[in-house]
């Protein structure tokens, strides 16, 4: 096994290994072992151009997103984790300004990792989205 | 909670509409979403391959984020098929299952159907694959709201 860069290039590294995430122009702010996932307002982002409001696909690729970098963060994984299943609940429509995401590993089994993600606009107790799912671990909770 | 039907819109209507809400929304004109068929309730489609669509650099597949995207987009595409007349929604929940990763390079294929209208919400379901519907990449359920509230910058084109 490799040498790991420290967490808070590990973060920063993730992302960039994601063309996805680059896509999205998503970025970590790491303070600690709090991970922030920040979505600066983009009009590629942008699902409902009367509103004008963000695309219910980004705001639910953007939990995914925030869930698998904390994952690999906090369990220092070489590969990322593999979703199995997310269930996202759509709270109020995603305003065209930045956007925030955290998760919050709720269970990590040998396997199997539940974690809850929520995504918040100005205010953080005004969260616009929550999601929860499950995730397949790629070296175990003990790598 | 019986009520006459309002006369429905032709389907080339819904088609027009469905490929100008593809070109208008900018995520889907970004992620290259297109329409292939359509039905009363039901939409078929697809993303195609990108470099940028990549989650997994390793192995070159697509992100789990498109699919949600792709998901999502044609969920909601499903339930413009299912009404009589244009109406903004809003995706309330999405739930979804990932079956197995796709194969790398290559299309991922989508076919959503809106299977009930109420009032208020419309239940949905829709499928991501490749090159067997039976061998789903992904399987979606999702409800969306429809918002009374009018457009301010006016109708659905």
């Amino acid at each position: 096994m490799s040498a790991r860069a420290p967490a808070d290039a590990a973060v920063a590294d993730v992302l960039k290994r994601i063309p996805y995430a680059a896509y999205l122009g998503a970025r970590a702010d790491q303070r600690g072992d709090e991970l922030t996932l920040v979505l600066p307002f983009s009009e590629r982002l942008i699902g409902n151009v009367a509103l004008p409001a963000l695309h219910g696909g980004v705001v639910g690729a953007f939990l995914e997103l925030t869930a698998i970098a904390q994952l690999s963060v906090s369990g220092k994984l070489d590969r990322l984790p593999k979703t199995i299943d997310i269930s996202i609940d759509y709270l109020r429509s995603g305003r065209p300004v930045e956007s925030y995401a955290r998760a919050r590993i709720v269970k990590v089994g040998r396997r199997i990792a539940n974690v809850q993600v929520e995504a918040w606009q100005a205010e953080r107790g005004n969260p616009i989205a929550a999601l929860h799912g499950h995730f397949l671990m790629p070296n175990g909770a003990d790598a | 909670m019986s009520q006459d039907p309002p006369p429905s819109e032709p389907p080339e209507s819904i088609r027009e509409r469905l490929i100008t809400m593809m070109r208008f929304t900018p995520h889907a004109h970004g992620l290259g979403l297109h329409v292939d068929s359509i039905e009363a309730g039901r939409v078929w489609g697809r993303v195609a391959h990108k470099p940028e669509l990549i989650g997994d650099p390793e192995t070159g597949v697509i992100a789990g984020g498109v699919i949600i995207a792709l998901l999502d987009h044609f969920c909601g595409a499903a339930v413009m098929a299912a009404l009589r007349a244009p109406q903004p929604i809003a995706t309330l929940d999405l739930r979804i299952d990932y079956m197995r990763p796709a194969t790398a390079g290559q299309d991922v294929l989508v076919m959503a159907h809106c299977y009930k209208v109420t009032r208020s919400v419309a239940f949905t379901r829709a499928v991501a694959y490749q090159d067997d519907v039976d061998d789903p990449i992904a399987n979606a359920a999702g409800a969306f709201m429809m918002t009374t509230s009018p457009f301010p910058g006016g109708p659905m084109p």
